[in-house]
């Protein structure tokens, strides 16, 4: 139940090509993440599997049936959005029923059902009142409950935590992984955060541009990126990037994370520090480097660096990444 | 506290404006009023006397309330002005929405073409009117008042709304569709209430020159019972003499019941003129 298959998914708004053919399996329970920067497409390819926008040309399956012609209350969705989209007239109780009214559910159904939702995610005390009188933090959980209910085969989340603070992120973003292991439903979660996506995905789905430019787990993205552009994509603060003909190493560029770069005396790459990031557990140190730019380093624990002071730098092999004048990665 | 001085100068120079612009705007209605309790010779002894207590004098309505069916008229303005309101309001709303919400080829055309009307005044076309009136047996009936008033309160009304849905989150009508509203239940229940203001702000517009025409009652519906209020009054103005007493009352009743409307509507008018200065 939740299978999704994209087959070579096309979206044009006139002349202006935004997803350029997509193909795409999402597993039954899998939750997946859709990453990418802004305007590459991603809330458009999650309106298409929505049903919201027509997709101008592939094929949309759930659970291996074509969808492209079936209407958006009729795929067994949920979706959340970013701005909640509460329906401001409605109650905290009627806006998670309503789903199940336009349905045909008995009353005492949908009551039970509600019920249910506002436990999962702590909303007893505020089913009566109205989306006006509710804080940001809740009016997103009402927006969660509200898809729950409808006891979906797919979620659909289109950033959810971009309008929360810091702290109520982390405490939704938990919350969202505990849903995913309790229903067990399929989800697919558009952000433009890595951290969430690293956080929260099986698989992440990494686009650009309106194309899919890999596809995997986490670790393995953070691990073997097939290009400099997820490389730099994923992980934070971002890798460094290198000029591989300065150092003798091969190809175009030559990446290394943070993590893998040391400063060590008498090392290849002089430069000197201009900036420091204490952060208790970690210290970030930024070095600027001839010819390769702005170098991050990232060392464990708290270092005291003096800005303008010259160091050298020096890079674990094992760890380097080598890409092409294209950015494809060489292996 | 220089700073704190020039604004409150400022303050006062603002209200001082406002204020005299009030006056001004409320002079005519104000005169209106007080003469209309006023005997004919006391309006003309000195016309800016307040009426209490030795000119008070009911002669203007009760010459009104005699003659003529003054109250049948009242009821063909309020009837005419109503309905023309609820379909200007309901097809412009519609129409609107169809423009802002759908894409389809020939949208802004579509849009441009509605809202043509405001440059184009209706009375132009007003033999047209007439003739077909006449062809479809509507003459001297209210419809072809309420015809006639809808057509030309509809582009202002497309107009405006249209600018003002664009600004209803695209989030909440698809959070409708995916629960399964019908696209009706969405332009009603989650549309129409979020552009409220933008109603009330056409409402007004829409209204006012609606009770006062006098052009289209005059010659479309001219009749004894299908008479308007602003028609219904012209009886006291003759070529030679003219009953100011009357005239007056009428003019005074006649204030009346655009007053009720606009304080129905002037709460949500002025959220909709500010809406976009204050977000
Ligand atoms: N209704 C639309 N009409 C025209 N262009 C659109 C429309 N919706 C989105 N786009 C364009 O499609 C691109 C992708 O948008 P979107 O999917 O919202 O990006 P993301 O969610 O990744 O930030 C953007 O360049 C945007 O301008
Ligand atoms: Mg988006």
């Amino acid at each position: 139940m939740g299978a999704l298959d994209l087959k070579s998914v096309t979206k044009s708004f006139g002349t202006t090509e935004v997803i350029k053919g997509v193909n795409l399996e999402v597993a039954e329970g899998e939750f997946c993440v859709f990453v990418g920067p802004s305007g590459c497409g991603k809330s458009t390819l999650l309106r298409i599997i929505a049903g919201l926008e027509d997709a101008s040309g592939g094929d949309i399956l759930l659970d291996g049936k074509r969808v492209n012609d079936v209407a958006p209350a009729k795929r067994e969705l949920a979706m959340v959005f970013q701005s909640y989209a509460l329906y401001p007239h409605l109650t905290v109780r009627d806006n998670m029923g309503l789903a199940l009214k336009q349905a045909g559910v008995a009353k005492a159904e949908i009551l039970k059902a509600t019920d249910k939702a506002a436990g999962m995610l702590s909303l007893e005390r505020l089913l009566d009142r109205r989306p006006a009188e509710l804080s940001g933090g809740q009016r997103q959980r009402v927006a969660i409950g509200r898809a729950i209910v409808r006891t979906p085969k797919l979620f659909l989340f289109d950033e959810p935590l971009s309008n929360l603070d810091a702290a109520l992120r982390v405490a939704t973003r938990i919350e969202i992984a505990r849903l995913h292991r309790d229903l067990g439903a399929t989800m697919i979660y558009v952000t433009h955060d890595q951290v969430e996506a690293m956080t929260l995905a099986d698989k992440i789905v990494v686009l650009r541009d309106g194309r899919v430019e890999q596809v995997g787990s986490p670790m393995r993205l953070y691990n073997d990126p097939d290009n400099t552009f997820v490389a730099g994509f994923i992980g934070s603060p971002q890798m460094n990037f290198l000029k591989s003909a300065a150092l003798g190493q091969m190809g175009e560029t030559t990446g290394i994370r943070p993590e893998h770069l040391n400063i060590r005396h008498g090392g290849p790459i002089s430069g000197t520090i201009s900036h420091v990031e204490k952060l208790g557990g970690e210290t970030l140190v930024y070095v600027r480097t001839e010819p390769h730019g702005l170098l991050t380093v990232r060392l464990f624990g708290e270092h005291d660096y003096g800005v303008d002071s010259t160091v050298q730098l020096d890079i674990e092999p094992s760890r380097a990444f080598h890409f092409d004048a294209d950015g494809k990665r060489l292996r | 506290m220089a700073k704190s001085r020039s604004s409150t100068g400022r303050t006062f120079a603002a209200h001082a404006i406002l204020i005299t612009w009030t006056v001004i705007a409320l002079f005519p209605v104000f005169v209106t009023v007080i003469n209309s309790f006023k005997s004919r010779r006391a309006i003309f002894a000195d016309p800016l006397a307040l009426p209490w207590p030795e000119h008070f004098d009911l002669v203007g309505y009760t010459t009104v309330l005699k003659q003529g069916d003054f109250f049948g008229y009242f009821q063909n303005s309020m009837i005419v002005t109503v309905v023309s309101l609820f379909f200007v309001l309901l097809f412009g709303a519609m129409a609107a929405f169809a423009l802002s919400e759908y894409r389809f080829k020939g949208n802004t055309l579509l849009g441009l073409y509605l809202a043509l009307g405001i440059m184009i005044p209706i009375r132009l076309g007003t033999v047209a009117i007439l003739q077909i009136m006449v062809a479809g047996g509507l003459v001297n009936t209210l419809t072809a008042l309420i015809l006639v008033y809808t057509a030309q309160g509809l582009p202002l009304a497309v107009f405006i709304l249209s600018e003002f849905m664009k600004t209803v989150s695209d989030d909440l009508k698809n959070a409708g569709r995916i629960d399964g509203l019908s696209e009706y239940a969405i332009f009603f229940t989650l549309v129409l209430p979020l552009v409220r203001p933008a109603m009330a702000t056409v409402a007004v517009f829409t209204m006012i020159p609606i009770w006062n025409d006098l052009w289209f009652p005059l010659i479309l519906a001219p009749a004894e019972e299908v008479k308007t209020i602003t028609l219904g009054s012209q009886i006291f103005i003759g070529q030679f003499v003219t009953n100011w007493n009357a005239v007056l009352a009428a003019l005074s009743l006649a204030i009346l019941p655009v007053l009720v409307l606009y304080l129905i509507f002037s709460r949500q008018l002025i959220r909709g003129i500010t809406a976009g200065a204050v977000k």
